[in-house]
């Protein structure tokens, strides 16, 4: 399994989470995540300008296998969307921390989240 | 752990995603369900099929008991090697399981029936033979690898024996060939051209290698199960089942009306629905726009009634989302589907969606 990038947080749930210069923060799905669901096949992504709840359902990631919920890991605006996703959502399998990330929100609140290395120990924990 | 077929190793080298299948341990994938299914469409895969159950049946009965015993007719197989696709019904006119027959030389046939319903399979064949001079013997001692695609063959034969080989690739589609220890068959679930090979399980995995070597690359139940759902093949368990009758899963074609004294199991329950112009038809539906159709989504059809998605996902070759469904009767070609809480627009359309890597439907 590949390194997880240091500059990111990450939840339970499989998120990852940038805080950008602007103070909005991007989010998309975890390199095992995109692993454990297989290619994806399509993607549904809310809209630019929507408010956001902490745990509400922000977007829908379907594979070859089954379709899962993203859950808003923080509070906020989506101030942008991946829209290329929706014509390429295999782009979450080939750069799931680059090119595969799925929504920007300006948070109007904290987030209970994850250091990589924490995450690397709820990962290996899974496994278990 | 489950069931292992002889090619288990050679999933987990190949680093294969290991699942559960029907109490075996198969590999799903690859790496990537997608690139093994655009492989078979354009060039070859390879696919570990030794998970189905062979089943040999001889004796001077042979021929009489399956003519019982199946929907279709043996009687068709006059050509030694000619297969024959059949459904097993039960007393109900249910079905028991789906299956192919090859009609191996005078009083011999074998029987290739579905993994996940080995026992009871093996149960209802042993229970029908009662009476009848046959010998029935499952053969768990061989292998099977599907080869398929549009190069499939050309590149298989490099591996048979050159005083097979051309026999071999002068098969017609849905013949086969005992080749000593092979028996090769021009057969598939894919909707490409391809053999199937049943050899040795001891041997497999020397075929399985030389197969990867000629450039046949290995594909698991992932893409299978996208291939065939393009080509409008039913999977047992999800398309049909022993509550469902052949003619409400799109295999009418597939039940041998004629002679109409032949008495097969299942023939008196199947000719009062044959009778019955209610009953639901089975199609398939193409989503017009963005999203996929999944297994057991209702299908609304306006002003007619409710339907139920019997497999559904995402067409790799149409890069659009197809399904099977069972869908009440009428004169229709367009319904919607309950996806998520919204109802999405779908074309009904004739099956299949895919054939020999090219596009069956209008966008």
């Amino acid at each position: 399994m590949s390194e997880l990038p240091g500059d990111l947080r990450y939840t339970d749930e499989h998120e990852w989470l940038r805080q950008e210069e602007d103070g909005s923060v991007t989010i998309g799905i975890t390199d095992h995540a995109q692993m454990a669901l297989g290619d994806l096949v399509y993607v549904e992504l809310p809209e630019v300008g929507q408010e956001m709840e902490p745990g509400g359902e922000m977007a829908v990631v379907e594979s070859v296998k089954a379709a899962s919920d993203v859950y808003a890991p923080i509070g906020g605006e989506v101030t942008a969307i991946n829209e290329e996703l929706s014509d390429d959502p295999e782009k979450i399998n080939a750069d799931p921390y680059g090119d595969g990330w799925i929504v920007r929100m300006q948070p109007s609140g904290d987030s209970e989240t994850m250091s990589p290395g924490e995450y690397q120990t709820f990962l290996d924990g899974l496994e278990d | 752990m489950g069931l292992q077929t002889p090619l288990y190793e050679q999933h987990e080298k190949a680093g294969a995603k290991i699942v559960d299948f029907g109490g075996w341990d198969m590999p799903l994938h690859y790496g990537s369900q997608l690139e093994e299914h655009l492989v078979v469409r354009q060039e070859a895969g390879a696919f570990d099929v030794s998970h189905m159950t062979v089943v040999d049946v001889a004796g001077q009965q042979a021929r009489v008991f399956l003519q019982r015993l199946l929907a279709n007719d043996v009687a068709r197989l006059k050509d030694e090697g000619k297969a024959l696709y059949s459904a097993m019904l039960n007393h109900d006119g249910g079905v028991v399981d789906d299956l192919i027959t090859y009609y191996l030389g005078p009083d011999r046939y074998r029987v290739v029936v579905n993994a996940s319903t080995r026992e009871k399979d093996l149960a209802w064949i042993g229970e029908q033979s009662a009476g009848f001079d046959v010998a029935i013997a499952e053969r768990s001692e061989l292998a099977m690898i599907a080869v398929q695609g549009p190069k499939a063959r050309e590149r298989a034969a490099t591996v048979i024996d050159e005083a097979w080989r051309k026999k071999a690739l002068a098969l017609k589609s849905f013949h086969g060939l005992e080749a000593d220890e092979l028996f090769i068959a021009r057969t598939g679930y894919t909707g490409e051209d391809g053999w199937e090979v049943v050899m040795p399980a001891d041997q497999a995995a020397c075929y399985w290698d030389a197969f990867v070597d000629a450039g046949i690359r290995p594909c698991g139940l992932g893409a299978r199960d996208t291939l065939r759902l393009e080509a409008g093949m039913n999977l047992y368990g999800n398309d049909m089942s022993e509550t469902v009758s052949p003619l409400e899963a799109g295999l009418g074609w597939t039940i041998a009306w004629e002679p109409s004294d032949r008495d097969f199991v299942g023939r008196d329950p199947l000719e009062a629905m044959r009778a019955n112009k209610e009953r639901q038809r089975f199609a398939g539906l193409l989503l017009e726009g963005k999203g996929i159709l999944r297994d057991h989504m209702r299908v609304v059809v306006d002003g007619v009634g409710i339907g139920e998605i019997t497999s559904g996902g995402f067409s790799p070759t149409l890069r659009r989302s197809i399904a099977m469904a069972r869908i009440p009767a009428g004169d229709y070609d367009r319904a919607q589907v309950e996806v998520r809480n919204k109802l999405l627009d779908v074309r009904v359309v004739k099956m299949p969606f895919v054939r020999n890597g090219q596009a069956q439907i209008d966008l």
